[in-house]
């Protein structure tokens, strides 16, 4: 489990949701280090269609909270530039879904280029997204897409669940020397038009603090069945559980608070307890996260496996009307279901 | 010089589509007062609206036939309507319904009518390469329809405009690039964007021809299209045809506008193309009492839309899987009651 040294979200009456926890570590960074800046549409007078540069202009001006013209492989590529000069960009691509226009940029410069020059340029820039479905935005405006970016070799990638982590994962995030993805999800910010389940709004110390890459949370503990997730799932899984509990299955949740790097010991000694694992992604289904975290289950702990299961996104194009949307978005029952199917 | 039908078309259509947006905007917003909740009421998902670029859609469709090829933006009812979009087809897709020309999978950013090949794209600028793909296939198929890619003024700083130019120009392909200028990229005013006003300038570096309408006349911009489409249909090659209108509402419902000024807001509201376009049928003899039928006219068709779509059913839950490939591949996509019966022991 993960030990964080600082107080954590308990230590503070002070509530904050995601996004003003993640606003906050980004003015804070801002405020040390005049070298981070950031760019993106819509970032300045809106404030981030997400409100995650919400309130930045004010204090920082339009030369650090740039808007940029709808020109993704510009500016995302112009972030990779200015990081290997030495700044600290922090660059919004306004939607995940949006990457198509700009993946060179992303995965043949940002995450590369450390590798290429065999380490002798590195690219301290943030690449940060929203991601997820949940409100009928259909197949180009709802997917998450975490496989995708953890597939491709060079960038960390990290996903919060909470305030309190987005806050600490922003600030090691943009700490960090590497391009790192940091992949909010819509659902968890706060915003006023896309109400937020109970969870991510949470206790948030006034000080910075760092939750280092490649150490989950171990959210609930149980004997029977291991859920590993991450992002808005952390929150149904943990409903899915607290159900269950009422039927004596006692379930571990696990967030995994970043997939790259991806702790995966904490996965395997919470598997080797309870015997079943079961992922759950809302992501697609096929070649991603959740794959993965079986196929490292079974190389790490074949002989305490008992079942497994996944619950995903199928390999479908998200659909827009709401009976479809419900259908293939993975929600607390058919964690709970899945749950049950490896428990029995 | 415009046709008395034909103004009375243009208008009908720019009325139709002003009073479907307004109904829509009413139907989306049940439901989601007083607090706006994006996944309530019965419209999902995000909505934009068109209104104040009627006349650019009106304009420029009236030159086109069923056989020639438009792609639209996010912002595509009124593009869909001047196409002649089914329209209660179109208006279940919005609704999210079985009979929507989707079956409820696309939704309003992702509207498809192939009867009158129409297609659009909620990224930005993707529905322009595309476009010239269709004047690609005319021009290899040696036939005589032609394609038009609508698109904003903040879309044309994307690549696969600007590369799009570059290959219908260098292959001369009949395409018209019909740049709608609000001035506004959601919340991003040109200026901050571009040094350039006049966006049809884009074209000047790949000796494209270009034309900028400065007011949305929708008489104006029939006349430049005429021009545009005709060029294009002799086999002259593609044109960037800039049209100066006016976003009367936020970029999407739900978009409070804190960022943009009163003044301009005012200005968008005070220069209506529609009330423009009555100046123009009254010069043509038109009465006060033929307008108001067209309205009428124009009104009534809406609502059977809304209604119609309304009646329809919800789709199945188990359409989600179809349709993902032509054939249906074993297998695929994964069903979560297939996923649950692996766990359970292969057994489905
Ligand atoms: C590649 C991509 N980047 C960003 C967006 C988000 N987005 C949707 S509409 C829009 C503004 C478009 O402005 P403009 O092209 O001027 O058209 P308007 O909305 O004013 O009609 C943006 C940035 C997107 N859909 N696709």
């Amino acid at each position: 489990m993960a030990q964080v040294e600082e107080p954590g979200p308990e230590a503070t009456d002070r509530e904050l949701t995601m996004s003003r926890a993640m606003v906050e570590a980004i003015a804070t960074e801002m405020r040390e280090d005049e070298e981070v800046f950031v760019m993106g549409e819509d970032v300045a007078d809106y404030g981030g269609i997400f409100d995650s540069t919400e309130g930045l202009l004010e204090e920082f001006g339009y030369d650090r909270i740039m808007d940029v013209p709808i020109s993704e492989t510009s500016f995302i590529g112009a972030g990779v530039g200015a990081a290997m000069q030495g700044m600290r960009p922090i660059v919004e691509l306004m939607f995940a879904d949006f990457f198509g226009v700009a993946m060179d940029q992303i995965y043949n410069n940002m995450a590369k280029n450390a590798y290429m020059s065999g380490g002798s340029v590195s690219v301290p820039m943030v690449l940060m997204t929203a991601v997820g479905g949940t409100y009928n935005d259909a197949a180009q405006h709802s997917q998450t897409l975490y496989g995708t970016f953890a597939h491709l070799p060079g960038m960390k990638v990290v996903v919060p669940s909470t305030a309190y982590d987005a806050k600490g994962l922003m600030h090691a995030a943009i700490r960090d020397d590497d391009p790192v993805v940091y992949m909010f999800h819509k659902r968890l910010m706060g915003l006023a038009w896309m109400p937020a389940p109970e969870g991510p709004k949470t206790g948030v110390p006034e000080d910075d603090y760092e939750i280092p890459f490649g150490e989950a949370d171990v959210k609930r503990e149980g004997d029977d069945v291991t859920v590993v997730t991450l992002g808005l799932h952390v929150h149904r899984a943990l409903e899915a559980a607290a159900n269950l509990a009422d039927d004596g299955i006692e379930t571990e949740v696990i967030d995994l608070r970043t997939l790259v790097p991806l702790d995966t010991e904490t996965v395997l000694e919470s598997v080797r307890k309870t015997g079943n694992l079961v992922v759950v992604d809302e992501d697609y289904h096929s070649y991603g996260v959740s794959g993965e975290l079986i196929a490292r289950a079974t190389e790490g702990a074949l002989d305490d496996l008992e079942a497994v299961s996944r619950v995903t996104m199928p390999d479908t194009p998200i659909p827009y009307a709401r009976p479809l949307e419900n259908e293939v978005l993975p929600d607390a029952d058919d964690i709970a279901a899945a749950i049950r199917s490896v428990g029995e | 010089m415009v046709g008395d039908n034909t103004l009375q078309r243009m208008y009908e259509e720019m009325v139709t589509a002003r009073h479907y947006e307004e109904r829509l905007q009413e139907e989306y917003l049940e439901g989601k007062q007083p607090a706006f909740d994006i996944s309530a009421g019965p419209i999902p998902g995000e909505l934009h609206l068109a209104a104040g670029h009627e006349a650019s859609a009106a304009g420029v469709c009236a030159h086109l036939r069923d056989d020639d090829t438009v792609t639209a933006p996010h912002r595509p009812h009124h593009v869909a309507i001047s196409k002649g979009v089914d329209l209660e087809r179109m208006t279940a897709e919005i609704f999210g319904r079985e009979t929507g020309l989707s079956k409820g999978k696309g939704g309003h950013m992702h509207l498809y009518d192939p009867d009158v090949n129409f297609a659009c794209s909620g990224i930005i600028a993707q529905g322009v390469p595309p476009a010239v793909g269709a004047a690609l296939a005319a021009k290899k198929r040696n036939t005589d329809d032609v394609a038009v890619a609508f698109l904003g003024e903040g879309a044309i700083d994307q690549g696969a405009f600007l590369e799009s130019l570059n290959l219908a120009g260098v292959h001369d392909l009949p395409v018209v690039f019909v740049v709608e200028d609000n001035d506004w990229a959601i919340s991003m005013p040109k200026e901050r964007v571009t040094d350039v006003a006049d966006g049809s300038q884009r074209a000047d570096g790949f000796d494209v021809h270009r034309e900028r309408v400065d007011v949305d006349d929708a008489v104006a911009i029939y006349e430049a299209a005429g021009e545009a489409v005709g060029r294009a249909r002799d086999g002259n090659g593609p044109t960037v045809l800039e049209v100066q209108v006016h976003r009367r509402m936020g970029h999407f419902m739900g978009d409070p506008e804190a960022y943009r000024p009163d003044e301009d807001v005012e200005l968008a509201r005070e220069r209506d193309s529609i009330e423009r376009m009555e100046g123009h049928l009254e010069e043509h003899g038109f009465t006060g009492d033929d307008i108001a039928e067209i309205r009428e006219r124009a009104h009534e068709r809406v609502e059977e839309a809304i209604e119609w779509a309304k009646d329809q059913p919800q789709p199945d839950p188990e359409e989600a899987y179809e349709d993902v490939f032509t054939d249906e591949l074993e297998n695929w996509p994964e069903r979560r009651d297939r996923e649950l019966a692996a766990a359970d022991g292969g057994e489905e």
